[in-house]
């Protein structure tokens, strides 16, 4: 539908970017690609397993289906002791992020070296899985749940804790001078004026984190911190594919149902 | 040109948004369609390039029923009628050039569309645009850097681009105030005539609509209940359009939006 | 915070409560757990020094995890986007949109190491099983963010590129790309950075990169290499945040 004729006295060339800005595209771009291309072909990957991985995977699923019912007496209690891990490791946190939160805001931290060891901490915390904290205290208090509690618990010390920091950081400052003024002590500063404002946050992650930890849990049993990753790890070694598919489905019924729950609790909260 | 058949449109069913609306747009003429909020005018434009699929009826542009096209044609049919939104619907993340540029989406392939790489009179001609619509200059701006009046401009100029056989103006300066409405108004009415495009033009403003318009449609309730010169817009006709007494300007105390309107003096000395 | 006392007391008695259960249910080994404090610390008294003297293995170790980071956000940022656009209802028609949605809960409410596991099984030991864990979580967690930014972008944008005969390709890249570009490439930065984290665990099950070292020295007792690898990750996933802190900063 054009007629083809251009406007006279106007320019027809119109560039979205100067040469420069497409160079710098281009650079970000092939960079990028180049970065993806030299990963995968240094990691030297069998690419021939893919040949007949798709006939693995139908193995797989043809195993798995249908789910061997029975063995739901077997996994019942460690399902709960599943969620029990998540939720006293979350109870646990509760109580320690609470502090850290405090050295590691700017605000409420002493001094330096405080907000320092504060800052350190929750990134030491977020750093390691909840996975190889649980390698940690496996060998500290063997196998077991107590193992997989205090591993959920230090890996959402970081999590809690750097939300809470960040509260902290933006509160009114108006309640705290004003409690200040009255010559309370630190404690009874941090207690009356700076807690209020934040407990919302607080319950908040604490819920949101809890729901994380039911995820997390499911497989702490895979290196023997209990919890349902126990009976799943065996069975997956004995090739029980329809022990597995059971599990499964029943960790996706947890974790849903858990998810379901925190989002309903928030949002009851807020 | 445009031949509307009789084009109904109900949302739920059994509520007619739009009741059997039939006219025709013979020449090359901007046509204001006013009516109280309500009275079907979005839906009827909609309706016309298919935005919103009409329950029954036809729009019969340059001979082509448009209602009943498959998707492929629709797409054709659809770079022949530019649009002109209340909101400028301007994509605001990407440059003024590029938002005029679109109006060409339907003619460039789509890995010209993705490089921007138009054809030389396409760029040539948009340059025309903007200086027409008085935003030479402007083209590398991004298009959210823009007041309200530069965006309907562009807004414009977008529309134009698509050389159309028809332009669906919706309430073009609902959301501008009165000294921009008018300047937007007349570049657009001046550019549908020097272009011979017709245009149906939705619009709450009767002074304006008096002012612009070469002809007039009146609606209420989804039906049309008028249709003439603007001079045939008398106190009868607005009273039978939007009920009694509602549009004079001593009744128009009541309402907070109408007042606004009436403190304009440009819109004063318009009537 | 909770105003009514009779809810207040309420809800701390349930707390108890479920404490009590909980704790009772809970199959613990009390002598063994007992022995915590002092196991504790002869483990950290065999931790330290932390020995960096096989380096080699550590490097191998680490670079492995980055380049499966690297690899898997790379792909996962891809295969997102037909993910993306078909999880969001305001594009998708609807089975497609239920399907994709269905994709997406089912591959968030794993855990990564399950994923892993089930990789091992079919492709074995190795990286292989790692990147394609790794690119599932991508695509899960950036095609979700992606479709919640389409669904919730302005459909008026949409609806002006629409309306002047565009393809739904061209609409795509007009109407819809332009307002959830940033985001979609912050989130993607963002993944990459949660991927160098998760590269260390997936290895616990076989599946490569310095998780696989870890779990190795836990099992030897070799404490001392295990904090050397430990503070390693975190001073790779410090830097890892750091970068992807600061290409989202540029990209503002
Ligand atoms: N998407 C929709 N779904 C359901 N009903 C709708 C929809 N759009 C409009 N309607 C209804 O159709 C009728 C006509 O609406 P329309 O937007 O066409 O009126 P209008 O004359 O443009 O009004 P205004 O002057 O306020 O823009 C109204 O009763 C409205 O409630
Ligand atoms: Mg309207």
């Amino acid at each position: 539908m054009t007629d083809g004729t251009a406007e006279a006295g106007y320019p027809d060339i119109w560039r979205r970017f100067t040469p420069r800005q497409t160079l710098v595209r281009y650079v970000w771009f092939l960079g990028a690609v180049f970065v993806a291309v030299w990963s995968v072909r240094h990691l030297d990957i069998p690419w021939f397993y893919f040949l007949d991985a798709h006939v693995q995977a139908a193995d797989l699923a043809v195993r798995m289906i249908p789910p061997d019912w029975s063995y739901f007496d077997v996994i019942a209690r460690p399902l709960i002791e599943t969620i029990h891990i998540a939720t006293l490791g979350t109870i646990v946190t509760f109580f320690i992020a609470f502090p850290i939160a405090f050295l590691a805001a700017r605000n409420t931290t002493p001094n330096r070296l405080t907000w320092f060891i504060g800052r350190f901490i929750l990134v030491a915390s977020r750093s390691v899985n909840t996975v190889v904290w649980a390698l940690l205290f496996v060998a500290i208090f063997g196998p077991g749940p107590v193992a997989g509690i205090w591993a959920v618990a230090f890996r959402s010390i970081g999590f809690m804790g750097k939300l809470i920091a960040e509260a902290i950081e933006e509160i009114d400052e108006g309640p705290v001078e004003a409690i200040a003024s009255t010559g309370a002590s630190r404690l009874k500063v941090l207690l009356v004026g700076v807690l209020p404002q934040v407990l919302p946050v607080i319950y908040g992650t604490t819920i949101y984190r809890w729901d994380i930890n039911i995820r997390e849990s499911t497989v702490l049993g895979f290196v023997g911190a209990g919890g349902i990753g126990i009976q799943l790890y065996a069975s997956i070694n004995q090739f029980a594919w329809d022990e597995v598919s059971l599990m499964l489905l029943a960790i996706f019924g947890v974790v849903v149902i858990s998810e379901y729950v925190s989002a309903m609790v928030r949002q009851k909260i807020t | 040109m445009l031949k509307i058949e009789a084009l109904s449109k109900s949302y739920t069913a059994g509520v007619a948004a739009l009741d059997n609306v039939s006219f025709e747009v013979a020449e090359p003429q901007v046509v204001a369609i006013i009516g109280p909020s309500g009275a079907g005018k979005s839906t009827l434009i909609r309706c016309i390039n298919r935005l919103v699929e009409p329950t029954a009826g036809s729009a019969i542009l340059n001979g082509e029923n448009v209602t009943n096209l498959n998707s492929a044609g629709l797409r054709k049919a659809r770079r022949r009628m530019g649009m002109i939104f209340q909101e400028y619907n301007l994509v605001e993340r990407l440059t003024v050039m590029e938002n005029v540029l679109s109006g060409r989406l339907g003619y460039v392939s789509f890995w010209q569309a993705w490089r921007r790489n138009y054809p030389p009179e396409d760029i040539s001609n948009a340059f025309k645009l903007l200086d027409r619509v008085g935003l030479s200059g402007f083209q590398d701006q991004r298009a959210d850097a823009l007041s309200g009046g530069q965006r309907q401009r562009v807004g414009i100029a977008r529309a134009l681009m698509q050389k159309p056989d028809l332009l669906l103006v919706d309430e073009p300066t609902a959301s501008l105030d009165p000294k921009t409405s008018r300047q937007v108004m007349r570049i657009l009415v001046e550019l549908a005539h020097e272009l011979s495009t017709p245009t149906l033009l939705n619009i709450h403003d009767v002074p304006l609509a008096k002012n612009f318009a070469d002809r007039v449609l009146g609606m209420q309730d989804g039906k049309l209940i008028f249709d003439g010169t603007p001079d045939e817009l008398t106190e009868d006709a607005l009273t039978l359009i939007y009920g009694e007494e509602d549009w004079k300007p001593e009744a128009k105390a009541g309402s907070p939006a109408e007042q606004e309107n009436a403190d304009s003096p440009e819109q004063a000395a318009a009537v | 915070m909770i105003e009514n006392p009779l809810l207040r007391h309420g809800l701390l008695v349930l707390a108890v409560m479920y404490l009590a259960w909980s704790l009772g249910s809970l199959e613990i080994d009390w002598s063994r757990t007992s022995q915590g404090a002092e196991r504790a610390g002869r483990i950290f008294s065999r931790m330290f020094p932390p020995d960096f003297s096989r380096w080699s293995l550590l490097v191998r170790g680490v670079t492995e995890s980055v380049e499966m980071a690297l690899a898997a956000s790379f792909i996962g940022m891809i295969l997102a986007i037909p993910v993306g656009l078909c999880a969001a209802s305001n594009i998708a028609p609807r089975p497609i949109y239920l399907a994709a949605r269905g994709i997406l809960v089912l591959t968030r409410t794993f855990h990564e190491v399950i994923i892993a596991i089930l990789f091992v099984k079919i492709f074995g030991f190795g990286p292989l099983a790692g990147v394609l864990t790794l690119v599932v979580a991508s695509v899960s967690f950036i095609g979700k963010m992606l479709a919640e930014d389409i669904e919730n972008m302005g459909s008026q944008q949409m609806e002006a590129i629409r309306a002047t005969g565009a393809s739904f390709p061209k609409v795509l890249i007009y109407g819809v790309m332009p307002q959830i570009l940033p985001r979609y490439l912050g989130v993607s930065i963002y993944r990459l950075d949660a991927n160098i984290r998760h590269s260390t665990v997936v290895g616990i099950v076989g599946a490569g990169g310095i998780g696989q070292t870890l779990s190795a020295t836990f099992s030897r007792y070799d404490y001392d290499f295990s904090l050397a690898i430990l503070l390693t990750i975190i001073g790779l996933v410090f830097l890892g945040e750091f970068f992807s802190n600061w290409v989202r900063g540029r990209l503002r």
